[in-house]
């Protein structure tokens, strides 16, 4: 879900830390060196990286479509081939047929079948194209705000890890616990009790 | 400082609660609801709540009331057997604009969320208006959880504390 769509989700994070200036160099430098690889001919089953918002398939990144308003603007991708187990069942038998008619043998060991297994995965792989996800970013670099566009644990991860790599900034999650003790202008005191909370019986 | 999944996890009750003082509030005081943020216009329940009664972190039982005009009967009941809202979804306007969303307890999590109806992007050149546009239509989501939040966690941590208990005990017993 896109963050020009009708209905979409929203995850918060809180940044902290500052890039070295200048910042709009620092982001591309850091999106460039991260950017998402094309994996249709390869045998890599999954990949991830930064792309463009607007161009999401033809990744490359100037400011000028980076930086829109206040706001630094760009998507994570998330490229994934899924090989069907019906299909990888059936070429796994072909192969294994294939080299016990080959050889004369009548049975092959554990260990052939999972290397039979591996290449016929690997194959296959080179084969099929990746299926892309795509999930926006909209970063509020001054305000420390950023919002990332789904709430699916898989690709919040995926987020996270990439992002750090990339910037070497810690990300935070927003949440009820962290906002309480970073967006809410509680005093020490405040926060003291905050830790020592404990749940409320509404009822009983 | 703890570490954010311990901190997550011990303390994903705050989310809960804040949820079942909004769901009180918004019935009983919106006049409270309004005063917190002077620039909206209402903030109704949607066609959503998750109510959840707990016991440590299991979940005892889940209840999830959805549809246009369902009855909320069974949602006081659920309260009245000691359970916390957990997933509610919002209505909220500004003079004549609608936002629709459903937020999550304990991850804060917003979901299906849809502002008012934007311009089209016919063009390239039209995206940087459309998001700026839709930043600004996010934010007003945003900062309205926000404000809400801060009010209700400034008195989760006072002394007052137990009176509004007292009033959301007396609302769900009526």
């Amino acid at each position: 879900m896109g963050l020009l769509s009708s209905s979409v989700s929203i995850t918060q994070y809180q940044v902290e830390g500052k890039l070295p200036t200048p910042v709009n160099n620092s982001v591309l430098e850091g999106l460039k060196k991260n950017i998402i690889l094309d994996i249709d001919n390869e045998s890599e089953e999954l990949v991830s990286g930064w792309t463009s918002f607007e161009n999401p398939y033809k990744p490359g990144f100037e400011l000028s479509e980076v930086s829109i308003g206040t706001h630094l603007v760009f998507s994570l991708r998330i490229d994934k081939k899924s090989i069907p187990s019906k299909i990888l069942k059936k070429h796994y038998f072909m192969e294994i047929t294939r080299r016990l008619s080959e050889t004369g043998r009548e049975f092959l060991s554990k260990n052939e079948k999972s290397e039979i297994r591996e290449h016929v995965k690997t194959v296959l792989s080179l084969r099929i194209p990746a299926t892309p996800n795509i999930y926006d970013i909209i970063w509020n670099y001054e305000g420390g705000q950023l919002w990332f566009f789904s709430n699916l644990k898989s690709a919040n991860e995926e987020f996270e890890t990439l992002f750090s790599k990339s910037f070497k900034l810690t990300l935070i999650r927003v949440f009820p616990f962290t906002m309480a003790g970073m967006l809410a202008d509680l005093s020490e005191p405040e926060k003291e009790r905050l830790a020592k909370l404990s749940p409320t019986a509404f009822m009983g | 400082m703890l570490d954010i999944s311990v901190s997550y996890n011990r303390y994903k009750f705050i989310g809960h609660e804040f949820l079942t003082w909004l769901w009180f509030t918004i019935e009983n005081q919106p006049e409270r609801v309004k005063a917190i943020d002077k620039n909206l216009g209402s903030l109704t329940l949607g066609n959503r709540i998750v109510i959840e009664n707990r016991r440590n972190d299991e979940v005892l039982e889940a209840i999830t009331i959805k549809g246009d005009d369902a009855g909320l009967e069974e949602g006081i009941l659920s309260l009245k057997k000691g359970a916390v809202v957990t997933e509610i979804n919002l209505i909220q306007t500004i003079g004549d604009k609608i936002w629709s969303y459903t937020l999550k307890g304990e991850s804060f999590n917003i979901s299906s969320l849809k502002t008012p109806v934007v311009g089209q992007v016919e063009t390239g050149d039209d995206i940087e208006g459309a998001v700026i546009e839709k930043v600004y239509l996010y934010d007003q989501v945003i900062e309205l959880v926000q404000k809400l939040f801060k009010t209700f966690i400034k008195k989760r941590v006072s002394d007052s504390w137990p009176q509004t208990v007292h009033h959301i005990k007396k609302w769900i017993s009526s």
